[in-house]
């Protein structure tokens, strides 16, 4: 066991005196289509093109890792990887544990998906994802919150009955009920959550943060981040 | 993998399904079998040493060296698995990585924590943020076998304490009258008799930990399970290969692994069984002795 560790620990010394800066990028890979794991195994989806983009504007190397998404930000802060790229909102909570760059995804609406358009919301049982901006939301809705791990159990929870409803991201929801064949539909109404999805960086990596940010801002200068935002979510997605 | 595989949507039927089974997400899948065996091989020699080596310190004439022994087993086998699962990595890695950051960046001034933070000078990362991924899943790994490690090795100290003292005391005594030292009576005669009294225990020990396995993906190493929640989860057409929620399929494969094992290691175990009891002065022993006769 110990050599195990030491010999893990020698090469990591040996394998990584000379290049650059490299920035290690967490990702969930479980939520199409901002991330997800394709069928080659590799990240892929907007946020792996985003990234990618950014990276090459700022100079820097990067290095794609997945991380479950219940322990994304503590993983963060001890320094695992070194930025969140997770489709994650811009919340004030998020924000006092560690910092965000601008959005690169305007505020956008979160949806009920139900098996019937007139299923209960504010009352009655409803699926999201732990700790997102959508199952706090429920918390306060009223309704009862049932929380799952992954994106995709919230909604085969709707699904096998477990759940009258899913709330989510619209974007993540929209392809599932538009390929559901008529199974799931919209419920409720749509609530805007959050101030929009930016990438997340520990408080104390500053210098890192104003590279991405400039990177971001310059991407929306030039216009190529709203194509990439509709080429992934849609003609009906949001822009800036 | 196969050329005919290049248009998913192209293809139906048998075609499809092969050409599903064989996309690199799959294979990372096989492989992740691999890593349970290879976990389980690394952890139960590791486990059973961490074992030994606290029954014999839980043993030992010499005070400090007896509380180490029982406050590990007491510890350890006191606190839950799923805590200690999550400490054991976190707590060793950033313990490493202050080491380190002592060692190589003595001129580093601002505080390691800050607020939420930990944050060490880039040489002292463990593994480097510029090592290759597989580097850092192999740190990944390591960390896990070992937290494995010390979690099952506190309960095989507790079954081999008993064990030894399980070894009927008349057997030392005739070693002290032949004149052996303790340590030669220990390692010849009382050594070699416990395991009979510590088999039971171990084998159960080792079913706990074949099951416990899944935990692995607490500790972020992709196995099995996670493999089988995220290829069977629906798909939609951003996919190459949409389907619907098959994650019951995946799970049956995986039910069908666990039994799997579990049988082999029924079949194992009990020949070892056999083997132990041989002459001695136990129930089993004994039923050979009159078997042969």
């Amino acid at each position: 066991m110990k050599n195990l560790i030491l010999s893990a620990a020698i090469l990591a010394m040996s394998a990584g005196l000379a290049a650059a800066q490299t920035v290690r990028l967490g990702t969930e890979g479980a939520y199409p289509p901002y991330n997800f794991i394709n069928d080659a195994g590799e990240v892929d989806g907007f946020e792996r093109e985003l990234g990618d983009e950014l990276c090459k504007r700022a100079g820097l190397t990067c290095e794609w890792v997945t991380n479950d998404w219940d322990s994304i930000i503590p993983n963060l802060v001890s320094g695992n990887y070194d930025v969140i790229i997770a489709g994650m909102s811009i919340t004030d909570e998020r924000d006092k544990v560690i910092d965000f760059s601008q959005n690169y995804i305007p505020p956008a609406a979160s949806a009920y998906a139900a098996l019937k358009p007139d299923a209960d919301v504010t009352s009655g049982v409803v699926a999201a994802q732990t700790a997102t901006i959508q199952a706090g939301h429920v918390a306060e809705s009223g309704a009862t919150l049932l929380e799952y791990p992954t994106p995709d159990e919230t909604v085969a929870a709707v699904r096998n009955g477990e759940a009258d409803a899913v709330f989510a991201d619209k974007d993540y929801l929209a392809p599932i009920v538009a390929e559901s064949g008529g199974e799931l539909v919209w419920a409720g109404e749509e609530v805007q959550l959050g101030g929009g999805v930016g990438l997340g960086l520990r408080e104390s990596d500053t210098e890192l943060r104003d590279k991405l940010d400039a990177a971001i801002q310059s991407m929306k200068d030039d216009g190529t981040l709203n194509p990439m935002i509709t080429r992934w979510f849609g003609e009906a997605a949001l822009v800036f | 993998m196969f050329t005919s595989c290049a248009d998913p949507n192209s293809i139906e039927g048998l075609t499809w399904l092969l050409c599903y089974l064989t996309t690199g997400k799959h294979l990372l899948f096989y492989a992740s079998f691999g890593v349970v065996l290879l976990l389980l091989a690394i952890t139960a020699p590791a486990a059973l040493a961490f074992g030994f080596g606290g029954a014999m310190a839980a043993r030992s004439p010499f005070l400090p060296l007896r509380m180490i022994g029982k406050a590990y087993t007491a510890m350890v086998r006191g606190v839950p698995d799923i805590i200690f699962f999550l400490f054991v990595p976190i707590a060793l890695d950033q313990g490493f990585e202050w080491l380190r950051h002592k060692v190589k960046c003595p001129d580093w001034t601002e505080p390691i924590r800050r607020g939420s933070d930990f944050v060490v000078c880039p040489a002292a990362k463990l593994p480097l943020s510029t090592s290759p991924q597989w580097v850092h899943e192999s740190y990944g790994f390591a960390m896990a076998a070992l937290a494995f490690s010390v979690v099952f090795g506190a309960f095989a100290a507790n079954v081999i304490y008993g064990a030894m003292q399980a070894v009927p005391r008349a057997q030392i005594e005739t070693a002290e009258a032949y004149g052996m030292t303790p340590r030669q009576g220990f390692w010849r005669i009382l050594v070699p008799q416990m395991w009979t009294f510590a088999l039971p225990g171990l084998s159960n020990l080792w079913m706990i930990l074949i099951k416990a396995t899944p935990l692995l993906f607490l500790l972020g190493v992709e196995d099995i399970v996670y493999w089988a929640r995220e290829l069977g989860g629906s798909k939609t057409s951003q996919y190459a290969y949409p389907h619907p929620d098959w994650r019951v399929w995946y799970f049956l494969a995986l039910l069908a692994f666990y039994l799997g094992m579990t049988r082999l290691s029924e079949m194992v175990l009990g020949r070892l069984t056999g083997r132990l009891s041989r002459g001695q002065a136990t129930l089993g022993g004994e039923m050979q002795r009159k078997a042969a006769r």
